[in-house]
C-alpha cells in the first residue's frame, strides 16, 4: 500500500477519479476492524465488509471536518471503530427494553442492605448506612425527573449503551448525556449539602 | 415510587461524588480521540495534555471502548514516528 501524507488522502480521494486511494482506505480500514473485533464470534466477513464500507461514506461525506490534528488513517480507523461498535452495540441490545432492565433493579421488597449485612458490618455502620441509603433514595426521588432516573438506572445498572437508551427515549447520546450531567451535578449538590466531605460520604460505604 | 436496590444506590453515590462541572460529551471526546491516542501512542502524557478527554473516558464505558480498540488497532498497524 502506498503511504500518503494527509494531503494527498485528501486530494485523492476529493478527486473524481479517485484512483487506488478508496480501494486502499478500505482494505485499510478492514484490516483494522478485522484486528479490533477477533475476539468476537458473532462478527463476519460482510460484517466487516457493511462496517468498512459505512466508515467509508462517513468519511467521504465529512472530509471537510477532518481537522489535521492527527494522520488522516488514524482519523479514518477512529470513524470505523465506532461505526462498526456503535452497530454492534444496537445488535446486541436489540430485545433488550427499558422495562426489563428497570425491574431487574427496582427494589420489590424491605428496604434491608442486603449487600451490606454480608459484609457483616457493626451494628452502628449498619445504621449509619441504612441511614445514608435511605437519605440518597429521597434525594433521588426529590431531584431526579422519571425521565433521568430510568436513564440513570439503564446505563449505571443495566449497562445499556448511552446510545440505546437514547433511541429508546427519542433522543441522542449527547442529549442523555447531558441530561445526566445534570442530573449527577444536582444529586452531587444535594448530598453534599449534608455537610460531609465527599470522603466522608463514600467512607460510609467502606 | 421506584425504590432502589442498596447496590445501585452505592454506586449512583460513587459516580455522583466523582462529577464535574466540565464534562464534556461523546461528541465533544470523540472529536478530540484521534489526538488524544496518538499521543498516548507516542508516550506523550495524554491525560495531562488533554485532561477533560482522559476524564470522559473514565466515566463513559462506550467511548472507553472505543478508544482501546482504536489503540490497539494502531499499535497493530501503524508505525509511530
Amino acid at each position: 500500500m502506498t503511504e500518503r501524507t494527509n494531503q494527498e488522502w485528501l486530494d485523492e480521494l476529493q478527486d473524481s477519479e479517485q484512483g487506488n486511494a478508496l480501494d486502499e482506505l478500505r482494505a485499510l480500514l478492514m484490516r483494522g476492524l478485522r484486528y479490533a473485533l477477533s475476539s468476537r464470534s458473532n462478527v463476519t466477513e460482510a460484517d466487516l465488509e457493511d462496517f468498512s464500507q459505512d466508515a467509508l461514506l462517513k468519511i467521504l461525506a465529512g472530509l471537510d471536518a477532518f481537522r489535521g490534528e492527527s494522520r488522516f488513517t488514524t482519523w479514518a480507523h477512529k470513524i470505523a471503530v465506532n461505526t462498526a461498535f456503535s452497530e454492534l452495540r444496537r445488535r446486541r441490545w436489540r430485545d433488550v427494553s427499558l422495562q426489563d432492565l428497570i425491574t431487574q433493579h427496582e427494589d420489590e421488597g424491605d428496604f434491608t442492605p442486603v449487600v451490606l449485612t454480608d459484609l457483616a458490618p457493626t451494628p452502628e455502620q449498619r445504621m449509619t448506612q441504612q441511614m445514608m441509603l435511605e437519605m440518597v433514595q429521597r434525594i433521588i426521588m426529590e431531584e431526579l425527573t422519571d425521565r433521568q432516573r430510568t436513564a440513570m438506572m439503564a446505563v449505571m445498572m443495566g449497562g445499556m449503551p448511552l446510545e440505546e437508551v437514547a433511541r429508546r427515549m427519542d433522543s441522542n447520546r449527547n442529549a442523555l448525556y447531558k441530561l445526566l450531567h445534570d442530573a449527577r451535578r444536582r444529586l452531587k449538590k444535594r448530598v453534599m449539602a449534608l455537610g460531609m466531605t465527599p470522603q466522608d460520604v463514600l467512607a460510609v460505604f467502606d | 415510587m421506584m425504590k432502589l436496590k442498596p447496590a445501585m444506590l452505592k454506586q449512583m453515590v460513587r459516580v455522583v461524588i466523582g462529577t464535574r462541572p466540565d464534562e464534556l460529551t461523546c461528541s465533544e471526546c470523540f472529536e478530540e480521540l484521534d489526538r488524544f491516542v496518538e499521543m498516548t501512542l507516542a508516550e506523550k502524557d495524554a491525560a495531562e495534555a488533554m485532561p477533560l478527554v482522559e476524564d470522559h473516558l473514565r466515566r463513559c464505558r462506550d467511548c472507553h471502548e472505543e478508544f482501546e480498540a482504536l489503540l490497539a488497532v494502531l499499535r497493530a498497524f501503524e508505525p509511530t514516528d
